[in-house]
This record gives structure tokens, sequence and C-alpha cells, in this order.
């Protein structure tokens, strides 16, 4: 059992996560008005500066996990699953907390150690708060029950993988103070709060947006929960993504100094900034200038490096090539949070192995890029790069100098000076425009009267305390003395709502899946457990409407219901087209019924070692037919990858392409007890051939009985080698441990 | 208005500063710019504002949504929906929970009434 970290607050009472045991959802539902988060604030990651890794050393990597699933090419490299030093994001929004929340188990094992929990349409207009676990659309309804079942598991998942879950959500619309005490109480540490994204893209009342985030801020200030800005959205409705950046620059400004302002320390507060650019723009060098004049003018905070959405289309392909390239410009400036969009985020509400995917993407591209910065300098003497730096600057100042003259921020957004498509000081009039006295809760503020009083901790603005007994005198009364204790100073206080909507919660949701979860029965799915939804990749030898209409009859061919083209990519205006296709597949397998082939049984080494060494076993190999790779057979025979030698195993290695013939005849010479072919690339059945071929021609020289036959390969399985007249077959990621233990369990059961 | 591209001529003020000088400029025009947002923050309050006061008190939500509603109505949000709830509390010597479940109830508002005055 692992010692207690400081980093994650107090022990946990609920019983520990099994890696080969699913999440109880039901349970973690359970007593929900009694739990409490163990800590508050935001949690940056332990850097270890020249780690070790077998055998690399890492310039800009994190503490490790304790369970994880390490990139696809890890198992060349022992296993090793190097953390980057930034915090990465995942964006989660199934519309359930149930569902949420296995997701999350699966984002963080992958590397993803900040949550952000994406809300369902519509809560940004809700003047209060929501209660219960209602099913969102697009996100999730976020409630103190949401937050507590998701803290719950989280706190659980943290464990589990031994690093701390940053969780996250959005402290906007027209509830922002409430929705700051919540998280306040919840244990949420990270937020995004801009009242300009209220103004601009939610149209609710600009004097209302900034003074109730003054109050959200301060208390968010006052539990530690990191600021996110929401400037990227300016990029993402952008008519032309390049022209926006000098109003990128305002809008953080804004938001930073009036932070600031209301008490927030500039280390809780972090820029949301996006490369506002993608191929087929030269976007790299449009992008770079505004990165570096960024971090210029704002290196006192923290930056959160969004991906670009803003040209995202529904190809999974193209958006990853892009988000690399911001992952590039993030390893080239900064980045202190790397966030991730999914792939899929251009089609669909992402889908479950989608967040896994982004988060695999970041992870790749940041130890890939690991201490990169130190070679490869951004030159900031480069004539076009110094030029157009220091001209997004004066734009932005130029921007802030009229607007100011105009009448200030109120009067600016009135005149439409945001999110206009010319880049200022050119302007197209075709900004978005609020009226000041119009929007959602108009004239909903009130002055605070001579006599104001919240007798509360942390409360932003005038506060007439002194009309409190006592309050401020030697007895040391603080602004909740009178009242016995807020609940930010006596946690008991928190108060819990359950359900509110008997038939829309997450319990009545789970009765529809409860026989299969009590019997493990096993449905596809992307977002719902149980939702059955598979994804179709197909070519169709036709133009793009027709393959089209094409995808959806062989859907319906394939039992789909519901069928969906999600994408589709012309291949040839004639010759055809790539189409993925969804559809809903209503069938459930019980595993009870499968038949699931056992691991093969290995020997230990000195088993192998000893039973080599009594008689020498003598072994020919090659690569045949016409394939030139020589590298997997190498992986099995070779010493320094653990190979047949490593026993003392005789191999003569022939090389590659040769004739099954020669094989046969090198064999014999070699007085060899054992033959191993390797067809790497096969297609139309090649690798069946060359394996057939070997065991007829050892019949016909009548060596058969006296050879052990095996084949290995890409394509090949014990099943198909054995059908092919083999004696063991042998397919991806063997290890040499494998064929040498069957080797000598064979050779005794024959008596040899 | 639509403007053409003005910013070769509209840079030159900005032309001799450094950019120590410019980047201090740029946030001097900022701050500048929150300053009376900061101060319309620091004088008024909101319904949301004054719920999230009484959440601190430990008052649920849906009960914070009555008592404020009843406040705006009643034109006391101004002096503190807090202080509204805390009049109760002090008159019934209840807690603040229990003083916001009789007020959200319709009870007590003539306390209220007899400090502000105003009846709805």
């Amino acid at each position: 059992m692992r010692e207690q970290d400081p980093r994650f607050g107090k022990p946990l009472s609920d019983p520990p996560l099994s890696p080969d045991e699913k999440l109880d959802v039901t349970a973690l539902l359970e007593g929900l008005e009694h739990y409490r988060p163990r800590r508050e604030g935001w949690t940056w990651r332990t850097l270890v500066p020249g780690q070790r890794a077998y055998e690399f050393t890492y310039h800009e990597t994190s503490e490790p996990l304790a369970h994880g699933v390490p990139l696809p090419a890890a198992h060349y490299f022992e296993n090793i699953d190097p953390q980057p030093d930034c915090v990465i994001t995942t964006e989660i929004a199934s519309g359930r907390p149930e569902d949420d929340i296995r997701r999350m188990r699966m984002a963080a094992w992958h590397g993803a150690d900040h949550i952000m929990v994406i809300r369902t349409a519509g809560q940004s207009h809700m003047d209060g708060l929501l209660e219960g676990t209602p099913e969102g659309v697009g996100g999730i309804a976020i409630t103190r029950k949401q937050l507590r079942l998701s803290r719950r598991a989280l706190d659980l998942i943290e464990d589990e993988v031994g690093r701390p879950i940053n969780f996250h959500s959005y402290v906007s619309g027209v509830a922002g103070p409430e929705i700051a005490v919540m998280f306040a109480e919840e244990g949420v540490n990270g937020a995004h709060q801009d009242p300009q994204y209220n103004v601009l893209y939610r149209n609710i009342n600009m004097y209302r947006s900034f003074v109730d985030a003054a109050v959200a801020k301060h208390i968010m200030a006052a539990a530690g929960i990191l600021q996110i800005d929401g400037a990227h959205n300016a990029n993402a409705t952008a008519v032309k993504a390049w022209k926006v950046m000098p109003e990128l620059l305002v809008q953080h400004a804004i938001n930073c100094a009036f932070s600031e302002a209301v008490g927030m320390s500039a280390e809780l507060i972090a820029l949301s900034t996006v490369p506002p650019d993608a191929a087929p723009a030269p976007c790299m060098r449009m992008d770079l200038p505004y990165a570096i004049a960024l971090r210029d003018l704002f290196g006192r905070y923290k930056m959160r490096a969004q991906q670009n959405t803003r040209y995202m289309e529904s190809d999974g392909r193209d958006a990853t090539v892009s988000h690399v390239m911001n992952l590039l410009i993030s390893r080239l400036t900064s980045a202190d949070i790397q966030s991730t969009i999914t792939p899929d985020e251009g089609r669909n509400v992402p889908w479950h192995y989608n967040n896994v995917a982004a988060v695999d993407t970041a992870k790749q591209s940041l130890v890939g890029m690991d201490g990169l910065r130190e070679m490869v300098k951004v030159d900031r003497e480069n004539p076009e790069l110094k030029a157009r730096v220091r001209e997004l600057k004066e734009r932005a100042v130029l921007f802030l100098e009229a607007m100011l003259a105009d009448g200030g921020y109120f009067a600016g957004v009135e005149k439409a000076y945001f999110v206009d498509s010319g880049e200022y000081p050119e302007t197209n009039d075709d900004g978005i425009a609020r009226d000041s006295a119009g929007g959602v809760a108009v004239g909903s503020i009130v002055p605070r009267a001579d006599d104001y009083l919240a007798p509360v901790c942390h409360h932003f603005g005038q506060n007439h305390l002194e009309l409190l007994p006592g309050y401020g005198a030697a007895a040391g009364a603080t602004a909740c003395t009178l009242i016995g204790g807020c609940t930010f100073c006596d946690d008991t206080k928190v108060p819990f709502t359950d359900e509110l909507d008997h038939d829309d919660n997450a319990a009545v949701r789970l009765t529809q899946t409860a026989e299969a979860r009590a019997k493990g029965l096993i449905t596809p799915e992307v977002e719902w457990a149980g939702d059955g939804i598979v994804a179709v990749t197909m070519f169709l030898p036709a133009a793009e409407a027709i393959a089209e209409a094409a995808a959806l009859e062989l859907g319906r061919a394939m039992n789909l219901a519901d069928c969906e083209v999600i994408h589709k990519r012309v291949m040839h205006p004639a010759e055809g087209t790539l189409v993925e296709l969804k559809g809903r597949l209503d069938v459930a397998i019980d595993p009870a019924t499968l038949v699931i082939p056992e691991p093969p049984e290995v020997l230990t080494d000195e088993e192998i070692r000893d039973f080599v060494h009594e008689r020498t076993v003598r072994c020919v190999a090659a690569t045949v037919g016409n394939d030139e790779h020589s590298v997997g057979m190498r992986e099995i025979i070779d010493i320094k990858h653990g190979g047949l030698e490593k026993w003392g195993f005789g191999v003569t290695y022939l090389g590659t392409s040769v004739p099954i013939e020669k094989v046969l005849d090198a064999a014999i010479e070699h007085a060899a007890a054992v033959v191993l072919i390797s067809t790497i690339i096969t297609h139309a059945e090649v690798h069946r051939d060359m394996m057939e071929k070997l065991a007829s021609l050892a019949e016909e020289k009548g060596v058969r009985d006296r050879l052990l036959l095996i084949a290995g390969g890409t394509q090949v399985t014990d099943e198909i080698a054995r059908e092919s007249g083999m004696d063991a077959g042998f397919g991806r990621r063997t290890k040499g441990l494998a064929v040498a233990s069957f080797i000598v369990q064979e050779m005794r059961a024959r008596g040899v | 208005m639509a403007r053409e591209d003005t910013f070769a001529e509209a840079r030159e003020h900005l032309e001799g500063l450094t950019d120590a000088e410019l980047e201090a400029r740029f946030w001097e025009l900022s701050r500048a710019c929150v300053d009376p947002m900061v101060e319309l923050a620091r004088t008024h309050t909101s319904p949301s504002i004054e719920r999230s006061v009484l959440m601190r008190m430990g008052i649920d939500s849906l009960t914070c949504k009555t008592v404020v509603a009843e406040c705006e109505a009643r034109q006391l949000l101004g002096h503190g929906v807090g202080q509204v709830v805390l009049v109760a509390m002090q008159a019934w010597g209840v807690d603040a929970p229990a003083a916001a479940a009789r007020l959200a109830a319709g009870e007590g508002w003539d306390l209220a009434e007899a400090k502000w005055g105003g009846a709805r």
C-alpha cells in the first residue's frame, strides 16, 4: 500500500480501485450526501529533471504513473510511459455523469490529469443552480450531485494512477457566483471564468456579467481554483482566424487585469490560447509570431495551450496533424497546460476512444519533442518574425487606445469592436454588437446600499461588516462569526440536494443496463453504456454521392440501425471514395459463451537452458518468399533481443527472400531439429503457400518427422500455421521465450 | 463602419517606443479599461451574488432561489439578502438554514419591512 502522498490530501474511505475491475457506478452513487472532497486547489505535475527511463534521459518530464497505458510502440522500450512536464487536459461530454466517470478513468490511464467537464447546452442561461443528475445535451448538467459523483470517482482514479487529477468546469452564465461557491465546496480545481464570453457568445447583459464575475473570481481565488479565460472562442468564431490576433491579446488582457483587480493572483490565471490557423495556410509561420507576442506580454500568467477547432472537419487524420503542429508551437514556446481536442469533435460529440486518442497525441508529441527547444531555438532576430511580433502588439495597443477613446469596454462592445473579421485597425463592420440595455438578465444588478451586508467570508466588494456587533474587535470576529461560520470555514454546513426529477436521473438510467452489468454482457459503445454504436470504415469504388448512398445500404445489410455517414473523402472523382459510417448494433454478447484461447505456457530460463545444454539443438531460420524483412526473425533469434541464442540454441540465419528448397537443404546439411520461417508482408495468401510448400517438401525429402516446422509473421496465427502443415505458428509481438518454450515442450513430448 | 487597414498611419505615435515601453503601455491601457468595471462590481450586487451569499450561509439552492426572488420583489437586494436572513435568525434565535426555510415559507417578512420599509 502506497504511503499517503501529501499532494492528494486525506486518505479515502472508499475501497481502492482494482485495475482489472470496472468502476462500481451504482455504489459510487450511494451515500453521496456524506461525501466530501479531500483537498482544494490546483495541482501541477512534479517535474523530474534529467529523468532516466529505459536507455534514455528526458529533459521535460514529470513523475511517472503507478498505472497507465503506454504509447503503442512502448513495448520496444520496456513499456516505459514517460509523462510530459505539462498538465494534459481532456474534455468529457457524454451528457451522463455515470458514463462520464468511466471515460475519465480511461483518459487518466493514458495521461490526462485535467478533466474538463463540458456543460449541457443552455445551462449558462439558467438563473440559479440545477440539482440531481438529469441528462444533458452536448455536455452535462453541472449540479452538486454530479460534481460529488465525479469528484468521488476521480479521487479513486487519481489514487489508482498515482497522480492528482484536476477537476474542471465552467463558472460562466448568469449563475456564476453560485457555481463558484459550489465548485469551492465540492473540490473543483479549475474553471473557465471570463465575463466577455457571457457578453459576446451568450448575450448575457454586460453589466450583470462583470458584476457577477468579480464575486465569482474572488471566491475562486479563495479556493485556489485555477482560472482559464475564454478568448479562444474569438478564434473559433472568427471569419478569418488570422485576422483576430490583436483582438485576442486585448481579450486576454481584459480578463487578466480584471481578475487581478478583484483579488486573483497571477499564478491562478491561465490564458486559453490556441494557434489560430491551419494548413493549407502556412499556419506555423503565421501562428508562431502570435504565440511569441502573447508570451512576451503575458509572461506573468500561465499558458493553457488549446488546439485548433476553427478549421476542424470530419477527418480525424487531418485534425490530428493540425494538433501535432499546435503541439510543436507549445514545445517551441511554452505551455503549462496542454489541452486536447478529440479528433472527432468536427463530426460528433466526442466518443470515449477519441478522448484517449487526443490525450495520446499530446503525450506522444510532447515526449517525442522532449528537450527539442534546447537544440531548435526560435530565431527572435528573424526579420519577418521580429516585425510581426511587434506589429501584433502595436495593433493590440491601437485597439485599446481606440476603445478607451470611444468610452471604454462597454462602449466598445456596443460598437462591435469584437469578433470583427478585419485585423484591427482594419474593420469589416461585422463584429458582434451587444446593447448595454439588453441581453439576458438585463436590469438585474442593484446598487449596494449604505448598509449592504453579507455575513460570509471571501465576499468581493462593499460589505459593511462594521455593522456586525463585535466585528474586528479584539475578540477577532470574522465576517461569518455571527452566523456561526460559513461553509468555507465549517465544511459540515455544506448542504446537499438529491434528485428533483424522479424520471430523469442516473439511477433510473442505470436500471436500463442493470441486467447487462450484472451478467457482464458486452455491447459496443461510444458514449453511453449499451449505446450499441459502431463505426465502419470502407472504401467504395464509386463517386462521392453514390458512395454515400451505397454505404448506407451496406450498413443496413450489416444489420446496423440508424446508419449515418460521419466522414467522406474523395480518393478520386471516378475511382472511389472513403466512407466512415456509424450505426447501432443491437446485440449483446455473453462472455460465458466465448472460447478464449489460453496464452501459451512459457518455461523458466533455467529449464530451457538446461534442456538445450544437455543436447545440442540446432535451428535453421530464414525469411522466405520475395521478402526482404529481417526484423521479425532477428527479434526471435538474436541474443540481444532475448532470442533463441540466449539459451544456447544454435541458429543459422539464411537471410531474406530465401527459396523454400534452400531452407530444407540447409536444415538437412546442418542436421537441424528446428526450421523457422518468417513471412512478414503477405498478400494473396502468400504466407499460407509458403507454409504448405515447406510441409510438403519436407514430406517429399523424408525429413518431416525429425523436424519441428515453425512459422511466424504479422499475418500468421497458430491456427493458420497448423492448418498449413506447420507444428506451430507465432503472430505479432511474439517473444523468443514463447518460441523457445514451445520447442522444448514439443521435443520433450516427442521424447527427443 | 468598415475601415481599410490604416495600421501604417495609426501606429506612428508608437514607432518611438521600445518593446518594454510598448508592453507597459498595453497594460496601462488594459487596466484603465477594467477600472470602471471593477468599481461597478464593487458597488453593485445581483440575484446570483445574493444567492451565493446564502449558499455560504449553508442554505440549499431551492431555498436560496425563493428567498432571493422575494427580496428582489421587495427591493431588498441592495441591503444584502444575507442581512435579511440574519435579522430573522436573530429575531427567532435559529440558524441560517432554518431562518431561510421559514422566510421561504412566507414567514417573517414583517421583520424586514420594519427595518427597511417597503411592503411588496
